[in-house]
Formats: C-alpha cells, sequence, structure tokens
C-alpha cells in the first residue's frame, strides 16, 4: 500500500455516527422505541486498546457488541456506519456477518463460568471457531491454542484443555477465554468486562495475562468496564460513557489525570471518601472468642479459631477474597450457622449458638445487610411492608404510628414518601438497597453486618450508600461488621480491620495500624492488587509481588 | 385494581361461561324446567320445543337433569380441589421449611399413596365406605393433595433458600409467617397454573367414578354419570351421552382460560399495576 494511505491503512475500526435502539414494551401502553446509543463515533488504529468506561446501563456493551454487528435480545443498530477492515459490515448481510464473527472480531465475556458450555471439553470449544473458519486444521489450531494457554501462564498448558470449565477456576476459565479469542488470529477482541466477577488477587494475574497477550499479538481490543482503575491498566485511549453518550475520549493518561468533564472527575474520585478512624476508646459490645465452624458435619473447617471485636459505634471490616470466610463469620454470628467451639459475647452476656435460642431482643439488636438486594426482598411485598414489618414484630407498633415511622425511615435514607406503595421491582439498585438499610434500621439495632453490600453496585451509587451508611452512623450510634473484598471501601469506612485468609484472621487491628506496613505477605498481595488509577500500576504490582493468589 | 375493560378475549369468554356455569349450579332448582328425577317424556326424545335437549334412556328431561348435574359436579369439584390444594399446599410448604425428619417421613409417606394408581385406590376405599358426598370430597381431595403437595414442597424448598426468607428467619418470624407471608405469595404462580389443571382432573375423576357407578349414586345426576347412562344411546345415534360430555369439555377450558389470566396478573412483580 502507498505510503501517503498508511494513516487510514493502519484504522482498523471506525465507528461513525452510531444509533441503536430497542423497542420497549411497557404495562399498559403501547410499545415504543427508546434509544439506547446516540451518535457515538469512534475509531480504533491496529496493535491498540480503547476502553469503554461508565456506569450501568451507559451502553458500553452495546457499543462494544456492535463492532460485530451484534444486538443482544431486541436490540437493533439503526443508523450509522461500522467500518472494520475498510467495508461496512452493516451492509455485508448475514453471510458478511458469519464470516466477521468468530474470524476478524471475537468476544470475551464477563462471566466465563456462564459462556463456556458445560458439556464439552475447553479444547474442543477453544478451537471451534478456528476450524469452522477454516484459519487452521485440527492440528494446528491445538497447537496454537497449547501456546496461547501457555503465554496467558495457565498451568499445564499441554493438557488443560483436556479439562471441563468446572474443573478449572474461574480466574483460569477467563484466561481460557480469551486463548479462545485470540485462537483465530482476530484483529479485533472484545472484552466485556472480563476480571469484573474476579477476586481482587485472581483479577490482577488475568489483567496482567490479557495485556500481555496483546501486546505480544499486536491485536486490538475494545476494553469494556466500569472499573476507570482497571481501564486505565491496559488501555491506550479511554471513552467515558454515559446514557448512550459520548462524555469524553481521549488518551488514558489525560482522562485519569486531567479529566475534562465533572463526570469523568467524579468517576476518576469516586473511592475517595475520608473518613477519619474512631479511637478505639470504648470497650467491645460483641466479642466473638475463638470461633471454629465447619460445612458438611465438621469436615469442611471454614473458619479457624477467630476473634474480633466489635466496640459501639464503629466499624470493623472483615476483608478476604472469596472463599476466606468472611460470610461464614458473618453467619456465625446471627447464629445461621452454629460454631463447633467458641463464643460471642453480646452485651455483656453470652450468645446462644443457635438461632432458634435467641431471644427476639437479641435477634433485633444484630441486623443484617445482603449483597444483593433483589433478593433480599420479598418480590411480593410493597417497600411500606418490608420496612414496617420489623416494626410490628419488635416493637408492636401498628396503623398510623407505623405508616408515620416507615416515612421517617424513607426519608433517613434519602428517598421520598411516595416510595411506599412501591415494589422492589420498581426500584433501581441502589434504591432496593437503600430500603433493605431502612429494614435493618427500623429494628434500632446495635450492630449491623453488612455483606458485601455495595459490590453488585455502579461505582457512584455504591459511594452513595457508602455515604448514607457513614451518615446514619454518626447519628444512630450503630455499629458495622462490613464484610468486603474491595480494600478501597474499607478504607472509606473501617475504624478497624481484620483480614482473612482461609478461615484465619491474618491481621487484626485499627485501620492505621493493619494498613501500615511491614505487611505479612497475604495482606501485601491484597493490598497491592488493588488497581490503583495510575499507569504502570499492573507491572510495578505484578514484579513486587511476594506470594501467588489463592484462586490462581 | 380489577380493570374489566382491558381484560383480554380469552380471558372473558373464560370469565363469561365459568360464570354461567356458576349461576346455573347455584340456581338450578329456579331454571330447570323439570324436576330431576321426573319421567316426563319417551326414552331418548329428539331435541324439541319440550324438551330443548332431549330426554335421556328413561325418559327423563336432559336440560333439567344437566342442570341438577352442574350443581353437583362442580360441588364436588371446587371442594375437592379446595381440599386438596389448602391440604396439599399448606403440608407441602411446611415440610420445605421445616426439613429434617418431618419432611422425609411426609414425602415417604406421600410417595407411597401416590405409588397406588389413583383410580384402584379410590375405588377400594369407596367400595368399602358408604358412598356419600362427603367422602366422595374427602376421598378425592386426599389423593389429589399428594400431587399439589409434591409440587408446593419442590417450589417452597427453592424459594426457602433466598436471601428474604433467610431475613425473615433472622428476624425471629415463625413458620406461620414464612409459609403463608414469605413463601405462598411466590409461590402463587405454579399453583394456580396447577389449581386450574386439577379442578378439570376433579370434574374427570368424579366422572370416572361416577362412570364406574363408584360416584354420585342415582338418582342424584351428575354429568360423568349422565355419560354412562346415556352411552348406549350411541350406537343408536342419539347424542344424549355427547351433551354431558361437551359440558366437561366446556368447563375444562372456560375455568383454564381464567386461570390462565390469574396467572398472567400472579406473575407481574409490580403487583399487576397498569397491566391487563
Amino acid at each position: 500500500m502507498a505510503k501517503t494511505q498508511a494513516d487510514s491503512s493502519d484504522l482498523l475500526l471506525d465507528i461513525r455516527n452510531l444509533r441503536i435502539e430497542a423497542k420497549v414494551y411497557p404495562p399498559g401502553e403501547a410499545p415504543r422505541t427508546i434509544t439506547l446509543v446516540q451518535d457515538v463515533s469512534l475509531t480504533l488504529n491496529k496493535g491498540k486498546v480503547l476502553g469503554l468506561i461508565g456506569e450501568s446501563g451507559a451502553g458500553k456493551s452495546t457499543i462494544g457488541l456492535s463492532s460485530m454487528a451484534y444486538g443482544r435480545g431486541g436490540v437493533k443498530i439503526t443508523g450509522g456506519e461500522i467500518i472494520l477492515n475498510g467495508r461496512d459490515i452493516r451492509k455485508g448481510g448475514t453471510q458478511g456477518i458469519r464470516a466477521l464473527r468468530g474470524r476478524e472480531v471475537c468476544y470475551v465475556a464477563q462471566s466465563a463460568a456462564a459462556a463456556f458450555n458445560p458439556a464439552h471439553r475447553l479444547m474442543d470449544q477453544v478451537v471451534e471457531a478456528s476450524i469452522l473458519h477454516g484459519v487452521a486444521n485440527r492440528a494446528e489450531a491445538e497447537k496454537r491454542a497449547v501456546a496461547l494457554f501457555r503465554k496467558l501462564s495457565l498451568p499445564d498448558p499441554e493438557n488443560i484443555g483436556q479439562r471441563f470449565p468446572h474443573q478449572v477456576s474461574g480466574g483460569q476459565l477467563q484466561r481460557v477465554m480469551t486463548a479462545m479469542a485470540l485462537c483465530s488470529e482476530p484483529d479485533l477482541i472484545v472484552f466485556d468486562e472480563p476480571t469484573t466477577a474476579l477476586d481482587v488477587t485472581t483479577q490482577i494475574d488475568v489483567l496482567a495475562a490479557i495485556k500481555e497477550a496483546i501486546r505480544d499479538t499486536g491485536v486490538a481490543a475494545l476494553y469494556i468496564s466500569h472499573d476507570l482503575a482497571v481501564v486505565a491498566q491496559v488501555s491506550d485511549e479511554i471513552m467515558v460513557l454515559r446514557h448512550g453518550k459520548l462524555v469524553e475520549w481521549g488518551g488514558t493518561r489525560q482522562i485519569i489525570k486531567e479529566p475534562r468533564q465533572e463526570y469523568t472527575s467524579a468517576l476518576v474520585s469516586v473511592h475517595e471518601i475520608a473518613h477519619e478512624e474512631k479511637k478505639p476508646d470504648a470497650s467491645p459490645f460483641l466479642s466473638v472468642r475463638n470461633i471454629t465452624a465447619a460445612y458438611a458435619g465438621g469436615k469442611i473447617k471454614v473458619l479457624k479459631n477467630v476473634s474480633v471485636d466489635i466496640l459501639p459505634g464503629q466499624t470493623l471490616a472483615v476483608v478476604g477474597e472469596s472463599g476466606s470466610g468472611k460470610s461464614t463469620l458473618a453467619r456465625a454470628i446471627t447464629g445461621l450457622l452454629p460454631p463447633e467451639q467458641g463464643s460471642i459475647t453480646f452485651a455483656g452476656r453470652t450468645l446462644a449458638n443457635r438461632l432458634a435460642d435467641r431471644s427476639r431482643d437479641d435477634l433485633r439488636e444484630l441486623q443484617m445487610i445482603y449483597q444483593m438486594a433483589d433478593v433480599a426482598m420479598n418480590p411480593r411485598q410493597t417497600v411500606g411492608t418490608i420496612i414496617g414489618r420489623p416494626l410490628e414484630f419488635y416493637f408492636g407498633m401498628g396503623g398510623k404510628e407505623r405508616d408515620a415511622r416507615v416515612a421517617e425511615l424513607l426519608d433517613k435514607i434519602e428517598m421520598g414518601r411516595g416510595f411506599v406503595d412501591r415494589y422492589p421491582a420498581e426500584l433501581s439498585g441502589g434504591q432496593k438497597q437503600r430500603v433493605c438499610i431502612a429494614r435493618a434500621l427500623a429494628a434500632k439495632p446495635k450492630l449491623i453486618i453488612c455483606d458485601e453490600v455495595t459490590s453488585a453496585l455502579d461505582p457512584l451509587v455504591a459511594n452513595g450508600i457508602l455515604k448514607l451508611l457513614l451518615g446514619l452512623q454518626a447519628e444512630e450510634g450503630v455499629a458495622y461488621l462490613f464484610i468486603t473484598h474491595d480494600l478501597a471501601t474499607v478504607k472509606s469506612i473501617a475504624d478497624s480491620i481484620a483480614v482473612m485468609y482461609r478461615g484465619e484472621v491474618v491481621r487484626y487491628g485499627p485501620k492505621s495500624q493493619v494498613l501500615k506496613p511491614p505487611f505479612d505477605a497475604y495482606t501485601d498481595l491484597l493490598l497491592s492488587s488493588v488497581p490503583e488509577m495510575e499507569i504502570g500500576w499492573l507491572e510495578k504490582a505484578i514484579s513486587g509481588r511476594r506470594m501467588a493468589s489463592a484462586g490462581n | 385494581m380489577l380493570d374489566l375493560k382491558h381484560i383480554p378475549l380469552g380471558a372473558a369468554i373464560g370469565l363469561i361461561l365459568t360464570a354461567l356455569f356458576l349461576i346455573t349450579a347455584i340456581f338450578a332448582p329456579l331454571i330447570a324446567p323439570y324436576g330431576l328425577g321426573e319421567i316426563v317424556g319417551d326414552v331418548w326424545a329428539p331435541m324439541s320445543s319440550q324438551f330443548l335437549l332431549g330426554t335421556d334412556n328413561l325418559g327423563r328431561d336432559l336440560l333439567s337433569r344437566m342442570i341438577f348435574g352442574a350443581r353437583t359436579t362442580i360441588f364436588i369439584a371446587v371442594m375437592a380441589t379446595a381440599l386438596s390444594f389448602s391440604l396439599g399446599a399448606i403440608l407441602g410448604f411446611t415440610a420445605a421449611v421445616v426439613g429434617g425428619w418431618l419432611d422425609t417421613g411426609m414425602s415417604r409417606f406421600v410417595d407411597l399413596l401416590m405409588a397406588i394408581p389413583t383410580l384402584i385406590f379410590a375405588l377400594v376405599v369407596l367400595s368399602v365406605l358408604p358412598s356419600t358426598l362427603l367422602t366422595l370430597i374427602l376421598v378425592m381431595g386426599i389423593l389429589d393433595a399428594t400431587r399439589v403437595y409434591r409440587l408446593s414442597r419442590a417450589v417452597a424448598v427453592d424459594i426457602n433458600v433466598m436471601d428474604f426468607v433467610e431475613a425473615a428467619k433472622l428476624r425471629g418470624e415463625g413458620n406461620g409467617w414464612i409459609i403463608f407471608r414469605e413463601i405462598l405469595p411466590n409461590a402463587l404462580s405454579p399453583l394456580i397454573s396447577e389449581l386450574g389443571l386439577r379442578f378439570i382432573y376433579a370434574v374427570l375423576f368424579l366422572s370416572a367414578l361416577s362412570f364406574l357407578g363408584l360416584g354420585v349414586q342415582p338418582p342424584d345426576a351428575d354429568w360423568g354419570g349422565m355419560v354412562k347412562e346415556n352411552k348406549d344411546g350411541i350406537v343408536f345415534g342419539i347424542p344424549a351421552a355427547l351433551i354431558p360430555a361437551a359440558a366437561i369439555a366446556a368447563l375444562a377450558i372456560s375455568v383454564n382460560l381464567v386461570a390462565d389470566w390469574v396467572l398472567n396478573r400472579t406473575t407481574d412483580l409490580k403487583g399487576g399495576r397498569g397491566n391487563g
């Protein structure tokens, strides 16, 4: 190709004035068309990575999938041009699209566990696209797959393909999926939140593997995520989206260092809530002493000799990756899983181990908020019933008195009184979690156990929930046991921290002390795995690690 | 909440027909032109202005017997279905919530009951016990309850592990609240769809029993029994047996049309607001 055309020949993907619509069927109204993506244009050069970022509903996945002319469930691309390798793929017809998908553009889904067919071996799924497109015969494709497995540092690359999806861990599965996308040597890969479902310590491995694979194969990528710090590690450029419209598009450095739009700066600074650590001056009102708990009739020990204290009006954060026993600790404290050994003292008396043996007052003073707010509320009860029930149950309130208190609680969680008659399905994710908080508050508890309450929410919404929790703590003097895997959240809310690893508390103390070096190996791994909004953080973190993550 | 203008056509037809059947059953003595056991004409007289549907194998007015039959058939079927649903659903939910030995014990007992073919079981019991309305309802209700039990237990086991049930247990709620307020509203959809079917099975089961001579005893009329009485006429081209059969079919369809519509409303998580 002539030199004068060098610029345009580098161009891989050119999306112009993309418009994507979907038909919705609101109950009781005529079906109408809503616009999901409005007038978005982007260009991507060969071998470059563009990060798409925004909260849920921003249209980032929809735009990503449009590069393979695909609309999920009733979503239609209604306008604009999608030019890939110099031709408009919308004009190519079904045949053209078929030749394109899996050959020129590949896709890596968020939940690899759900995206793999559980009935087929990994190798058969990894090489399928290459064989179907005639890129390689089976022997060549398998050889290439093994090389990719090795490049993505999967264990036992020669034989891992013979396993079934359930026989490898989540982080490994995500890397196998990346290998699957790379196997047919595409020009573009769409990564749709590939690390969101992973533990923070596993995420860093997958992220490093993806970054290395992109660099070595020279493939271009669209990297979709809601976590700006993650996107900053792999992308050359970042595009910020909101409500299907472009907010800001620029180089990675510019976006995270000098954001020009207000929304972008909100995203950049979202994790920063200044929280002054409270002095551990009072005596603890809840003490967990040497708890050992097990599932499956004592065979699988999930908590080993755990002791923690909770002080009135303060927050204890329990941190650790999945399987470290943090939720089990909550289940032991609430009595859902009676511990085998150890005791829990609450306000000077020993709490019964079993839920059934506890008095109604003990139950009232220990409330719980769950991770998934949508399943934590009965979908057939209105907000009024959900919040009002603890009032009836514990305080015998009824009629007007109850309604007044419900309205008061709704004000406390910064929702209007108009929500009383709504059903959970009529609330947004953040509102649902707020109602759950109100339900816990209604009991006037001394302690609320918050089990990953913000991890299912968008960063800005999660930020609002954390601020609300802090405000309520100041107002009501309630203590929190805050279970999370997100260290940024911990920094914003905790007064003391317990780090858990494989059922044991490996580090415990006031926040300032726990987060101050020297660290033990696991706390170091955990702390160093939290993505920081800084270019080059990933390489630094990987080289500085002292131990491998458990989920690897 | 009930917006009559926006009822779908199918549901409207079902509602009207079901209502007609019910009105017929309730006001039977007022509507029927002749008495129940009154012999008014020739055997198997054809349809005429005097006997709108003709007469049956003994010369009784078929229309009158159909009307009185509706009363017996629908009454027994409704009572038996109500019994089987309250019994089956409550026991099934309890088994799922309480678990352990209670669950195992009840479930195996239900398996045992289901292992015996229903019709044979009913025949044995009914041939021993006096064939009164009460025994009929009890036998039909209890036998049908085994099916409802299995369904409700299976549904409730799934709901019982949801976080909102755990939240209720943590609050200290008793089994009553958990079963009736947390689980029942969420299990309603499969139960209602089953209700439509079970009601029809009850009608058919009653008809089968009557056909075999162990159901409603003559001279009382019920639709299944009427098919039996008039079945010999089919050979001679007399439609008397087909009319009660058609009535059973019509009832079956209309009740299910209504059940489907109710189902549509109960599956909606927004309280059926603004939804037809």
